[in-house]
């Protein structure tokens, strides 16, 4: 197949921006939906870190991230491209904070630039605002450690956090894009949305993304670093102050559901195992098979209406029934987790406000 | 960054080479005129200017959700036909309309739904020379996405350069946005502009400094000193921006003052906005 790495450069920047069109409206929503916890969290961190200080902190980062976004940076050889600032964001502020500040930023582009999708900004925030920022956090820390704030460590964790974060921010958006011509297409097969598999998507996406936007991302954040080291120490140490980071982890009372969790979660293709139709399951066809003579006309009538996303938790794109399954079980439980989590917010949300007013 | 539906310079004067710097203050220039541009068609009289933003938004939304749905290339075509009516409504330009989404769409989603066109596996439709063949399924999916992109992006521009920012923002209430999330939503677009004249201001008088052309790594060292002095700002500001909120009786929580009132014309283009989008679904089935 004629893969297109080679006419993909000069679109490599404009992809990370995803503008309307290219996903399904179901795919927006499912990445909306996996923003709500991130953008709670983050606003709950915040809270606790410096309450009431959260919103003008908040409003002027996401300005400087919305800023950022327009400097030209140089590459050496002549390219210029534009950062994304979400890594050096998660570097100052955490990932939870730096989530929130990039979201905004880029919800201000879709709604008042026309910059970006406006269905598509759930899917736009997961890669720049979730993916970028935690990932290049991680590799910061994970490289410098507990070494000196002035240290070389810092600038090699800050480089490699930028790099590897947008890399895999666009390996995710190359994913999103990957997966609609398999899932979305008319009766012909004529894909309805972005039109290359995964096995052009991703190489098309991330190679050009390592040669060009990830430098760019991965310099902008070590110089700036650099910069900081000499000429205000303070804002680096923002985030590991001790005194601000006072929250215990919610995630150490309720380890022992989350273990059980997973472990039922990667048990499930056992299921696969047994023979037959789970107790109760039966479709027409098979109640007919086991010497039902009469099959009530209404379950025939209705057994049609309600087709599932992923019919038999079989995923055709993924090619391999095991892993569809652990998939479906990760997607079943993200989509329970927040819907309650929904549910909880929409219950207490009444009674904050009350108290808040008295 | 995504500039497909901004107005780029242009620039007719060729000089050897536009360093960063100018790179960066024609960027910041442009969105500054590109919002003056909005406000001033804001201002004028016209369909979408007189309408309740919360209409506006709601169904610019339900619109884009129609524009997405349709598996067929006529109903989308359809659609786009409706956002020219409406910018031709609402005293919007047409040939700016027409350009700003046109102009760009071949050099950004152009490139992505070309190759669409050959490698596509299907019956042929077309043989080009070089042995390229044009798929049937090809070109219907490359359509699929230039047609969705330019009609999405003609909605979204229209609602960008009709309605005002604070009625965006006040019209996200009616989504349920939580108020302090448009609190914070319209406080970072104000300081936007701050940070875009202090950005301008600081690489102006940098650039009446320097004399002959930097070189690439002191470019970078500029462009990074600029961000970081920016990112030290706009924390100091924030401290600031606090202390004056706390001075002025700031407790928490932010009240919006809702002025907003449906009037018939509103109920009217909410009821002619669901049919459309209703009759645009069942047609694109």
């Amino acid at each position: 197949m004629l893969a297109s790495p080679a006419l993909v450069p000069l679109t490599a920047p404009q992809y990370m921006h995803i503008p309307d069109g290219y996903l399904s409206p179901i795919t927006s929503l499912i990445l909306f939906l996996l923003m709500l916890p991130f953008w709670y969290l983050g606003v709950r961190k915040l809270r606790q870190r410096m309450n009431a200080r959260t919103v003008p902190l908040i409003a002027l980062v996401a300005a400087f991230a919305f800023v950022i976004m327009m400097f030209n940076v140089p590459l050496p050889g002549g390219t210029t491209g534009h950062a994304v600032g979400g890594a050096l964001a998660a570097i100052i502020l955490g990932p939870e904070i730096a989530s929130i500040a990039v979201s905004i930023a880029l919800i201000i582009q879709a709604f008042l630039f026309g910059d970006g999708g406006i269905l598509a900004i759930g899917a736009n925030c997961f890669n720049m605002a979730v993916v970028l920022p935690y990932v290049s956090y991680g590799i910061y820390r994970a490289i410098s450690g507990k070494s000196d704030m002035k240290s070389a460590w810092r600038i090699v964790g800050a480089a490699s956090g930028g790099w590897i974060g947008l890399t895999v921010a666009s390996f995710f958006a190359a994913v999103e894009f990957g997966i609609q011509p398999a899932l979305f297409h008319t009766a012909e097969g004529t894909p309805l949305y972005a039109p290359y598999p995964l096995s052009v998507s991703i190489p098309a996406m991330v190679i050009p993304h390592m040669l060009v936007a990830s430098i760019v991302e991965a310099v902008v954040t070590a110089l700036v670093v650099v910069y900081l080291q000499r000429a205000d120490q303070p804002v680096l140490e923002i985030v590991e102050k001790p005194t601000l980071v006072t929250e215990v982890s919610g995630f150490k009372r309720v380890r022992a559901l989350w273990v059980g969790l997973a472990v039922l979660m990667v048990a499930t293709p056992l299921g696969l195992l047994a023979p037959g139709t789970a107790w109760g399951e039966w479709s027409g066809q098979e109640l007919a098979n086991m010497g039902l003579g009469f099959v009530p006309r209404g379950l025939e009538r209705l057994s049609g209406i309600w087709g599932a996303p992923m019919p038999n938790y079989h995923i055709p794109a993924l090619g391999n029934a095991q892993l569809a399954y652990v998939l479906s079980a990760v997607l079943g439980i993200v989509i329970v987790a927040v819907v309650a989590w929904l549910f909880t917010l929409l219950f207490t949300s009444g009674k904050a406000s009350t108290r808040s007013q008295s | 960054m995504a500039t497909q539906s901004r107005a780029e310079p242009v620039h007719s004067h060729s000089r050897p080479r536009r360093g960063v710097v100018e790179h960066t203050l024609a960027d910041i220039s442009a969105t500054l005129e590109q919002s003056l541009f909005a406000e001033e068609i804001a201002r004028r009289r016209g369909l979408l200017q007189s309408l309740d933003p919360r209409v506006k938004v709601v169904s610019v939304i339900l619109f884009l959700v129609a524009v997405s749905l349709s598996r067929s290339l006529a109903v989308i075509v359809g659609l786009y036909a409706v956002t020219l009516a409406w910018a031709w409504w609402s005293s919007v330009p047409m040939g700016f309309f027409v350009k700003r989404v046109w102009l760009f769409m071949p050099f950004f989603t152009g490139i992505v739904a070309i190759p669409a066109f050959f490698i596509t596996p299907g019956p042929p439709l077309a043989h080009l020379p070089l042995g390229l063949v044009i798929t049937r399924t090809g070109a219907m999916t490359a359509l699929f996405l230039l047609l969705r992109v330019s009609t999405s992006v003609s909605a979204t521009v229209l609602l960008v350069l009709t309605t005002p920012w604070n009625s965006v923002l006040k019209a996200l209430g009616v989504l349920h946005v939580p108020d302090v999330f448009i609190l914070i939503l319209g406080m970072t677009f104000r300081y936007i502009y701050l940070f875009l004249h202090t950005t301008n201001d600081m690489l102006l008088s940098r650039k009446s400094r320097i004399v002959g052309q930097l070189n690439g790594a002191d470019e970078r060292r500029l462009i990074a000193a600029s961000a970081g002095t920016l990112l030290s700002k706009s924390l100091h500001l924030s401290g600031e921006v606090y202390l004056a909120m706390q001075s002025r009786g700031f407790r928490d929580y932010p009240r919006t003052m809702d002025t907003f009132k449906m009037r018939r014309l509103d109920w009217l283009w909410g009821t002619v906005m669901l049919l459309i989008t209703a009759i645009a679904i069942w047609l694109g089935r």
